[in-house]
């Protein structure tokens, strides 16, 4: 649990951060509804082939894509994954919250011996 | 439950809490100024904490350690930035090593407590947690993302929904 939440925050950076840029949205998008391999990929942007390589490399750090090797090609495909481990850390970070309050209640009913 | 409204604004990465609980505002403040009180209401029930050093004062810190059920350690501490007894804190909470030494390698949490007197025996708590900012986090609130994740997020959700 505890370990999860240091986990979960770690991902959850990692999420924000691959989509706070426009392109990877835009790739991210693009990939959810079709699988690419890279270099078909960095045909579509007006970009080097490095450069969209790096996009890929971030939105797979948040596990927002997937990449398998096909040949010589790496095929990319986008997932939810990452979005959902995001969602996950809110609601564990909710869970522990709960607990601190239900404890808190408990402290407070033992004080009336009445 | 005491509990009355738990917000989550994921854009905003933060997370409101909303409590009430039967009690005098000074009773409810004691559970966090009393270490020994802070300890048994800190930790998940599966993780008990022990609070090591606890100052409650404006630059004060306060280390603890929890225990799994498997006997691991997750040690963190507060930043303690500002008190205003019985109404109100803000700390950064953070993880450390086990000797309770800040890991800064990690992220902290911003936590602001506030607790308001709603009548001689009832006070209301509301915790707000902001999740660690980066940069690229920052640069995002900036260039008003909202909009743009709460589209995509949409978009992927409509995507994933037909996928079967």
């Amino acid at each position: 649990m505890v370990i999860d939440r240091k986990a979960g925050t770690q991902a959850l950076d990692e999420v924000f951060h691959a989509l706070a840029d426009a392109t990877r949205r835009h790739m991210l998008l693009t990939l959810l509804t079709q699988e690419y391999s890279v270099s078909a990929l960095a045909r579509q942007y007006p970009m080097s082939f490095a450069a969209v390589h790096k996009h890929v490399s971030v939105l797979e750090r948040a596990r927002l894509v997937t990449k398998k090797r096909c040949g010589r090609e790496s095929i990319v495909r986008g997932t939810g994954a990452g979005l959902r481990d995001a969602q996950l850390a809110l609601d564990a970070f909710e869970q522990l919250w709960r607990d601190r309050v239900a404890q808190m209640d408990q402290i407070l009913a033992e004080d009336s011996p009445d | 439950m005491p509990i009355t409204r738990v917000d989550k604004d994921l854009e905003a990465r933060t997370m409101t809490v909303f409590a009430e609980f039967d009690a005098p505002i000074a009773r409810v403040w004691a559970l966090y100024a009393d270490p020994r009180q802070l300890e048994r209401t800190w930790g998940p029930p599966t993780w008990p904490a022990k609070v090591v050093q606890h100052d409650l004062r404006p630059g004060g810190r306060v280390t603890y350690v929890m225990t799994g059920p498997n006997g691991e350690k997750s040690a963190g501490y507060w930043n303690v930035l500002e008190v205003e007894a019985p109404r109100r804190f803000v700390i950064d909470d953070g993880f450390a090593d086990e000797s309770g030494q800040p890991n800064t390698n990690m992220p902290t949490t911003r936590i602001v407590f506030e607790f308001a007197e709603q009548s001689a025996h009832r006070t209301a708590m509301t915790v707000i947690s902001t999740f660690a900012s980066t940069a690229a986090m920052q640069q995002l609130l900036e260039m008003g993302m909202e909009e743009g994740m709460r589209e995509a997020m949409g978009q992927i959700d409509g995507v994933l929904a037909d996928t079967p």
